[in-house]
This record gives C-alpha cells, sequence and structure tokens, in this order.
C-alpha cells in the first residue's frame, strides 16, 4: 500500500518539524546532546591542529635554528660591543673621579699653582722608583719640582723633556725628604728603598713616636714645601744602643696605581748642595 | 746590513714604549724584565743578520733616555751582552735554545751587577741579600721566562727581512 501526499503538504509538514526543532534547540532541550558534539569537535579539533603544528615546526626547525644561531652571533656581538663601552665609561668615570679629586685638593690649598699630568710609564730598571708622566717644559715643568696627588706627596721631577717629564718617587732608595711627625713635632727624614718601602731615620731618641701618627713635610731643606701629607707610622723600633729611633712608614700614596699627578709649578726647590760642608781630611 | 739598521729605530722604539708602558709595570717582588735586553740578545742570535752592532747602541741610549740610570751603563752592557751573543752564535748554533738562555742570564746578570755597582758608587746604602732576593733574581728569572717567546718573535722578523737564499 502506498501513501501518497501532496506537495504542498509534504512541504508543510518539513517546514513544520523544522520549525518544531528549532523551537526545541532555542529552548534547551538538545543541550546535552549539542554539548557532547561539541566537546568532541573540540577534541578532534585540538588534536588535528596540534598534530599539525607539530608537524609545520619538524618542516621548519632547521630554519629557525639558523636565524637563532644568526641572532644569538648578533646580539653576543652586541653584548660585546656594549661590554667594551662599559669598560670604557668606567675608565672615564675612574679619571673623572680622580681628576676631581685633584681639582679638589688644588682648591683646598690655592698657595700653589698645579699642572695636571698622566702616569704614562715607568723606568726600565727594577733599581729605581721613577715614573714618566706626559707634561715637560713646554709645560713649564722644571727639574726639582715637587709632585703631589689629592692622598699626599709623589716625589719631585728629576728629569725634563718637551713633553714629558721623569719623577723620582718618594719611595725610590735614592730619595730623601725631611719630615715632621704632626702628633709630637718632631723632625726626621724619610728614606726610600730598593723595595719600595718607606722609613723614617734620624728621629731623636727622646721624641715619642706613636703609631698611627701622621707623616707630613717639614719644608727643611727647601726641597718640598712644608705641611704635605707623606703617609702614617705604622711600626716603631727604637733600640737604646742605637742613636736614632727609626719608623716604617705606609704612605697615603698608591704609588702602584698612579694614573694622575699635580705638579706644583710655583715652588722653587732650593738649592743648599754649596752649603753642605764635607769633613775635611 | 742597510735592512737591519733601517729596522732598528721602529723595532727599538717600539721596545722602548712596551718596556715603559707595561713591561716595567708587570713585577715579580721588585724585579721585572728588561725587554729592551731580551730584544737585543734574540736579534744577535740569529746568524743570518747583519749589523747586529747598531743594535744596542741605539737600545742603549733609548733605555738611557727613558731611565734614571745613565746612558752609557745600559750602553756597556748591551754591547757585551750581544758581544757574547754573536761569540756564542758561532759555536753554539745548533742549540739556539741554550744559547738564548745562556746570553739571557749572562746579560742580566751583568745589567743587574752594573745597577747595583752604580748605586753603591752614589752612597746609596743597598742590603745586597735584600737586593738579590727581592729585585735580581726575580728579574733573571722574568728575563729568562720571556726570552723563549721574545727569540721565536725575532726569529720570525729575520726570516721576513732575510729570507732564506734558495739553495741551487
Amino acid at each position: 500500500m502506498k501513501t501518497s501526499f501532496p506537495l504542498s503538504l509534504q512541504t508543510a509538514i518539513i517546514v513544520l518539524i523544522s520549525l518544531g526543532l528549532i523551537l526545541l534547540a532555542l529552548g534547551g532541550v538538545f543541550a546535552p546532546v549539542t554539548n557532547q558534539f561539541q566537546r568532541l569537535g573540540v577534541g578532534v579539533q585540538t588534536w588535528v591542529s596540534t598534530r599539525y603544528l607539530a608537524i609545520v615546526d619538524f618542516l621548519t626547525v632547521p630554519r629557525d635554528v639558523a636565524s637563532l644561531r644568526q641572532r644569538n652571533s648578533e646580539l653576543e656581538a652586541e653584548v660585546a660591543r656594549l661590554q667594551s663601552q662599559v669598560i670604557d665609561l668606567q675608565q672615564r668615570v675612574t679619571e673623572t673621579e680622580i681628576l676631581s679629586a685633584l681639582v679638589d685638593f688644588a682648591r683646598a690649598n690655592p698657595v700653589y699653582t698645579y699642572k695636571a699630568a698622566a702616569v704614562i710609564g715607568r723606568d726600565p730598571s727594577p733599581f729605581l722608583r721613577y715614573v714618566i708622566i706626559n707634561v715637560g717644559s713646554n709645560a713649564g715643568v722644571l727639574p726639582g719640582m715637587p709632585v703631589v696627588t689629592d692622598k699626599g706627596l709623589v716625589g719631585r721631577v728629576d728629569a725634563v723633556l718637551a713633553e714629558a717629564a721623569r719623577i723620582q718617587l718618594i719611595t725610590d732608595s735614592a730619595s730623601a725628604v725631611n719630615i715632621r711627625l704632626q702628633t709630637s713635632d718632631t723632625e726626621a727624614m724619610l728614606s726610600g728603598s730598593i723595595t719600595g718601602d718607606l722609613s723614617l731615620d734620624m728621629i731623636p731618641q727622646d721624641a715619642t713616636v706613636q703609631i698611627g701618627d701622621v707623616v707630613l713635610t717639614s719644608g727643611l731643606g727647601g726641597g718640598y714645601p712644608p705641611n704635605i701629607l707623606v703617609g702614617q707610622v705604622i711600626n716603631v723600633r727604637k733600640l737604646d744602643s742605637e742613636l736614632f729611633q727609626t719608623a716604617a712608614i705606609q704612605p697615603n700614596v698608591d704609588f702602584n696605581r698612579l694614573q694622575f699627578v699635580l705638579v706644583i709649578t710655583n715652588f722653587k726647590p732650593v738649592d743648599i748642595t754649596p752649603l753642605i760642608t764635607t769633613p775635611g781630611p | 746590513m742597510r735592512r737591519s739598521l733601517l729596522l732598528a729605530f721602529p723595532v727599538l722604539t717600539l721596545v722602548l714604549l712596551l718596556q715603559t708602558a707595561i713591561v716595567s709595570r708587570i713585577s715579580l717582588l721588585s724585579g721585572n724584565a728588561d725587554l729592551m735586553l731580551l730584544v737585543l740578545v734574540a736579534w744577535a742570535l740569529q746568524e743570518r743578520v747583519r749589523g747586529t752592532w747598531f743594535w744596542p747602541i741605539l737600545g742603549g741610549l733609548l733605555s738611557g733616555l727613558a731611565s734614571g740610570i745613565p746612558w752609557y751603563l745600559y750602553l756597556a752592557c748591551y754591547l757585551l751582552t750581544v758581544l757574547l751573543a754573536r761569540v756564542l752564535v758561532r759555536r753554539i748554533w745548533q742549540a739556539p735554545l741554550l744559547a738564548v738562555f745562556t746570553v739571557t742570564f749572562a746579560g742580566s746578570v751583568l745589567l743587574m751587577t752594573i745597577m747595583y755597582l752604580q748605586r753603591l758608587f752614589l752612597q746609596i746604602p743597598l742590603e745586597f741579600g735584600l737586593t738579590s732576593s727581592q729585585v735580581v733574581l726575580p728579574s733573571i728569572l722574568l728575563n729568562l721566562f720571556l726570552s723563549i717567546p721574545v727569540f721565536f718573535l725575532m726569529r720570525d722578523l729575520a726570516g721576513r727581512v732575510y729570507p732564506a737564499e734558495a739553495v741551487a
């Protein structure tokens, strides 16, 4: 038996069923079913997407490594350049700090006029404690002029060229400086040594010398201006059998790290050699 | 010979700059190496080199210019050392390293002795034991240590200036 409906009736039934399904779906009747389908669909899509991306990664990784290596080398070069720049700037900061300290020292001691100079070398001989600076007679530097830093006495000019000068440090074994102990107001002689250590000689036996006493130039002999800081007493040696006491001195200036110095250009050293009488026969 | 003379000026000037700016700042105890001496020894020990006598003269003058030690002491020391090197280079040329060590040691001892005597002559009190242990021995050790690389550098330089003649 075959029942047949007119075409218009079939269309009306389909439309009604469709509208009913839509109304039921909008009413939320199919929500559990659609959720299950969504979950399944999302899971499948996630799996497919993940696998696809893995395959893409696998195919494109070699190219990325190459580009990353190139980028890495570029960044390493940049880091090296910046590190070099940092070192350069740190050096400039250090130099600026030193020069600033020297300027402060010069302002605090306006009696003298100064010429700043950079230390550019050291004497080739290990027996001598000399340094070479980058100013000479063209800048008004003359032999005998005292040399200082903001920390204290350095030495004096030994020889001069047009654009350079050689400085004899107070640590040189041939150096002798007349000094004064600030606390006890005692005068003595400061000597250098072959190892660069400083010592005080000719301290009278009755003088009271203590560790930590400040050592200043006395100005006697005319070789150095008075009251320039030299260092501190770190050890005293007093023997009753000897005529004088001796003491070891810790210099205020770090002679191994001298970078900049000030030459006192308006101090005229006095040559007292003709006044020194040699004992007759 | 002309090449050796012309080469002496830039090489020894550079050596003096390196000595005063760098080598003198690198000290072992209170001693330091004498790069000028090492270069003169290494150059004098190159058998094919001609005109070696000009080098110690110029080296002595340059070192004397930079140092508080009189130039004629450097000159005398360098000349004697080069003389020893030229004598040895003909006798033990098969063992150049032995010659390098021998001449470097002898030259260093000579230089230290001359400097020490000069200080004594100026009536500067120097304790012999302290000077030996703190200055002389460390300086000799540094000289011996640096003599080998300096020798090979100078041998390369001599090879460039005096290329070996082709054997027929």
